[in-house]
């Protein structure tokens, strides 16, 4: 099949379409726009998605180049210019996948302006996929800052009791990490005179000018990723935010941070990226380790599965940073494998929110007996979050794991032991809620998963094991800008 | 006499508002109190003509050089009789409901209008400080325009004082300068300055900033601004925070990096010290504040602190930047002050801050457009506050001035506590109880309001561009490369 020219404009801007088509409908006809507004919100991502599979389909995988390019001059400082890689690709893939099961698991939920809600996610997917497109700078910074306003608004106005703190956190804290990385910008801009990434990606920056630049890009994306110390924002955000909110936070707002690495930091600073490649597997480890005990001492659901995320955000960090093939394979493919897997048990969580109006595991246990399907899909998905064979989250952990080994066996160590926290935490969060006897009498009246739900899981079922089992679906598409990606980092920093 | 006329004709639009100025004051004494909407008409149709005639009319020098006709007099003075004419169209109906209109207001305005067009194109020492005192003297009056309201008098008062004492300080300094360079115009004093090392002209040009400094009130010469903001009729604010800001900061690019172009590395450190302090107070004094109109003040201190870096960079690329953050920034300026004129409740003006709470259910559409201000005011791109940051920091950034730069955006941070509450209020509170709805919207404070908020997003990526480039012409000639 041929590439089809503007199909990345499209898919960027498709959901901005669907919102302004649901602003319209509301000028019209305000009685029955909460209805029209789901339908309309759900069949534009539907297209989106459609649309992305076939940009998929249409991608040459065993080219590094950027593909599907569109360039114009925008005016003096900036382009559009627009692009995707094997990488970026499966991230525009993602988000388009995960957007109608958002929509769908706030059908019922949400019953408050649902108008204004739909309009912030459509314009939150067209920022998302925005920045994953973007080949320049500013229009990359442009996406980026931009995703904080329809997360604040969704976090601020849907959010739960405390949900004005954690929008302002939220929004203060990546402003604070992402300013510098303007600056950095701005600086690279005048030094170079470009602002186009793929030529950034070939200019080599001065030895001085790499640590600061790498910093003000790693203050931005560590606080977005989050890593720790900096992660303190993201079980505020998740525990507040409505559950589609927190599906998107954790399965593609997070990745920003992973996918900035792979764009800015280690392509454009490699020598600054080998200098502080220590701290990184420092702070990796000390994710890894650290927030998966405060995990295990968490009392409520979604702050556990929060928390689980900064663990494992943490081996997507050392594995970029390891710059071997298998490491940064791994990180990717983690990525995408924790966007299905988080994003799953966050909509289980909001499975037996809706039924039963809290998120204290103290207050369930006995599930199992009134639920059995919601049981097995919550197992699976948990056993994916541990990382069991045959499951996604497998895949990721262990090449990582392999890409660490052999840059500092220490750090895998660190870890691998990571792995077995993970299974500590998830399994008890899983024995809490779902074994037992039936304790809390409000409890006896629960009901099972309805079909609109098993619709949701479904693909999220069918993503994680079909990846666990194949995984060459994913490495195949991102090998060759992989591989572009780590030579050209071994040959910066002459290894 | 050809000398004279070419004179007259290079300052044609500051001679078209002071004679129409005075023109229109006889007239309005003829008519009576009854005339004041058609001598708002009047004057506005008169700044639009004297804008016409800047932009059309010839470039050159006048009187012996006082009098300067560039690009740069032509972008600012556009800028500022425009704002001008908006304040009276802003000013009109707001003062016919409190009943307080008097057609002095915006005869008043005219002439302010006419001594910031001079401060814009003045080429030596005494037109600098003539056109000061012109816009100036009318500004006292109009902050004391509501004269039965004991605030608006404490404002007139407070401006005035300290206003006087600010002119002191730049008349030292300009006599300073006189008493060592010999000269009273800026390309003298600049080949002065290039052939001889002076201390006591460096000592002259603080004096100089200083009292410029007070004039776009950056701190620590800010201490009126939150007061007058206060107290001054709102209308009368919106003029204060676009067209005198303008005027002053062009005036400000002219001196520096005009006549003290060589001693960039002196007067840098000045500017840097006072952007660096105007980042501070701004962020961390807008925080407490109730009031909006005291909250817009401390907004202004910051975003002038950002305005000041650009030309601190001292390259052309810097004052380019200036001139495109003041243009967005009124912009933006001018959609806030609309949204104030068109909120009251129960016939009383919204102040707090507060009161913003339940808008959504009132007005969605004002609620929107002050949304979209406020995060254009924060820096969120790509709305016009975003491109205004984009263009100070990155000629700061390159001028080698990025860890001032990044004090600036840090501030920008904080300074975005207080736009997020504005949105907060609005969008997440829930309306309060017992509150009746906000009253109609007189229609040019709406208008106004929803085409600045239209301008902020989307337009402003259409517009970047042109303003980009006459911003660029403008300031062709001014700072180093």
């Amino acid at each position: 099949m041929p590439q089809i020219p503007y199909i990345l404009s499209v898919v960027t801007f498709l959901p901005l379409v669907g919102a302004g088509l649901i602003l319209l409908a509301r000028l019209f006809n305000k009685a029955g726009a909460d209805g029209a507004a789901r339908w309309i919100a759900l069949l534009t991502t539907v297209v989106t998605l459609a649309v992305s599979a076939v940009l998929v389909a249409t991608f040459d995988p065993s080219s590094a180049a950027y593909q599907f390019v569109e360039r114009y001059v925008w005016f003096v400082g900036a382009q559009y210019h627009m692009g995707v890689d094997g990488i970026s690709i499966l991230f525009v893939l993602l988000t388009a996948f995960l957007m109608p099961i958002c929509i769908l698991a706030s059908w019922n939920t949400i019953r408050d302006r649902v108008v204004d809600y739909m309009i912030a996610f459509l314009v939150l997917e067209t920022l998302v996929i925005g920045v994953f497109t973007s080949l320049d700078l500013f229009l990359f910074y442009i996406f980026f800052e931009g995703t904080l306003v329809p997360m604040f608004i969704i976090i601020g106005v849907w959010g739960g009791a405390n949900r004005i703190y954690a929008s302002y956190k939220f929004f203060l804290y990546t402003l604070l990490g992402s300013v510098l990385m303007l600056l950095a910008m701005l600086w690279m801009a005048a030094e170079t005179g470009t602002t186009s990434i793929p030529a950034l990606k070939e200019y080599a920056f001065s030895a001085e000018a790499q640590p600061l630049l790498w910093l003000a890009f790693f203050a931005s994306f560590a606080v977005k990723m989050p890593m720790w110390p900096v992660h303190t924002w993201l079980p505020d955000a998740h525990v507040q935010a409505p559950t589609a909110g927190s599906v998107i936070l954790a399965g593609i707002l997070l990745k920003l941070g992973g996918y900035g690495f792979l764009l800015f930091n280690l392509p454009m600073f490699p020598q600054a990226s080998q200098m502080f490649a220590p701290l990184v597997f420092t702070l990796s480890v000390i994710a890894i380790v650290y927030t998966s005990l405060v995990a295990f001492r968490q009392t409520d659901m979604k702050k556990l599965i929060a928390y689980s995320s900064v663990a494992h955000m943490g081996f997507v960090t050392m594995g970029i940073f390891a710059g071997n093939d298998q490491g940064v394979q791994g990180a990717v493919f983690q990525m995408l494998s924790h966007g299905l897997i988080s994003g799953a048990l966050f909509l289980c969580v909001g499975v037996v929110y809706d039924r039963m109006h809290t998120r204290e595991i103290a207050l369930y246990g006995g599930l199992t007996a009134r639920m059995p399907w919601f049981a097995a899909i919550f197992m699976l998905f948990t056993m994916a979050n541990v990382g069991l064979p045959g499951t996604s989250g497998f895949i990721g952990e262990i090449l990582t794991m392999v890409g660490i080994y052999e840059v500092s066996t220490w750090t895998a160590l660190f870890a691998a032991s990571g792995v077995i926290f993970s299974a500590v935490y998830a399994l008890t969060l899983y024995r809490n809620v779902m074994f037992g006897e039936i304790t809390n009498p409000a409890m006896k009246a629960i009901t099972d998963v309805d079909r609109r739900e098993l619709l949701i899981f479904a693909p999220l079922i069918i993503g994680t094991l079909w990846l666990g089992v194949q995984p060459g679906l994913v490495l195949d598409y991102t090998a060759a800008s992989v591989e572009a990606l780590t030579t050209a980092y071994r040959a910066a920093i002459g290894g | 006499m050809p000398d004279l006329i070419s004179a007259l004709h290079l300052s044609a639009p500051e001679a078209t508002l002071a004679v129409g100025g005075l023109v229109l004051l006889m007239l309005g004494a003829f008519m009576g109190e009854k005339s004041v909407r058609f001598i708002s008409a009047l004057s506005v149709g008169l700044l639009v003509a004297a804008t016409a005639v800047a932009v059309t009319g010839p470039l050159g020098q006048a009187f012996n050089g006082a009098y300067v006709a560039d690009p740069l007099a032509v972008y600012g003075k556009a800028l500022i009789f425009l704002s001008s004419a908006v304040a009276i169209v802003l000013g009109d109906g707001w003062m016919r409901r409190a009943r307080i209109a008097k057609f002095e207001y915006p005869i008043l305005i005219v002439l302010a209008s006419a001594g910031m067009g001079m401060m814009a194109s003045s080429g030596d020492l005494i037109s600098l400080y003539v056109g000061i005192e012109l816009h100036s003297l009318a500004l006292y009056v109009l902050a004391a325009f509501h004269r039965d309201d004991l605030k608006a008098s404490e404002a007139g008062l407070k401006y005035f004082v300290l206003g006087a004492l600010s002119s002191g300080l730049l008349l030292y300094g300009a006599s300073l300068i006189y008493g060592f360079t010999g000269s009273m115009r800026f390309d003298e004093i600049a080949a002065y300055a290039a052939a001889n090392q002076s201390t006591g002209l460096i000592f002259g040009l603080v004096f100089l900033i200083c009292g410029l400094a007070f004039k776009v009130s950056a701190a620590p010469f800010h201490m009126w601004t939150p007061d007058v903001y206060e107290g001054a009729p709102t209308p009368v604010v919106a003029l204060f925070a676009t067209a005198p800001k303008v005027a002053a900061m062009v005036l400000i690019a002219r001196t520096l990096e005009g006549a003290f172009a060589g001693s960039h590395d002196q007067w840098a450190q000045v500017l840097i010290l006072i952007s660096l302090i105007s980042f501070a107070v701004g962020a961390f004094g807008g925080l407490v504040q109730k009031d909006l109109q005291r909250l817009l003040a401390y907004s202004s201190i910051a975003n002038i602190g950002y305005a000041l870096l650009g030309i601190a960079a001292g390259t052309t690329a810097g004052v380019q930047a200036m001139l495109v953050f003041m243009t967005l920034y009124v912009l933006d300026q001018f959609g806030f002050f609309a949204i104030l004129l068109s909120l009251s409740r129960g016939g009383k003006p919204i102040r707090k801050i507060a009161d913003l709470a339940g808008l959504r259910k009132d007005k969605p559409v004002t609620a929107i457009a002050l949304t979209v201000l406020s995060l254009s005011v924060l820096g969120m791109p790509p709305l016009a506050g975003f491109w205004a940051k984009f263009y100070v920091f990155g000629a700061a950034a390159d001028a080698g001035y990025w860890m001032v730069g990044a004090a600036g955006l840090v501030a920008s941070v904080v300074a975005g506590f207080y736009y997020l509450r504005i949105i907060k209020l609005m969008w997440f509170d829930p309306t309060p109880e017992g509150v009746g709805p906000t009253d109609a919207s007189p229609v040019e404070a709406r208008t106004i309001a929803w085409a600045s908020a239209a301008f902020s997003f989307p337009l402003v990526i259409v517009a970047i561009g042109w303003i980009d480039h006459f911003a660029g012409v403008a300031a062709t000639g001014f700072g180093a490369g």
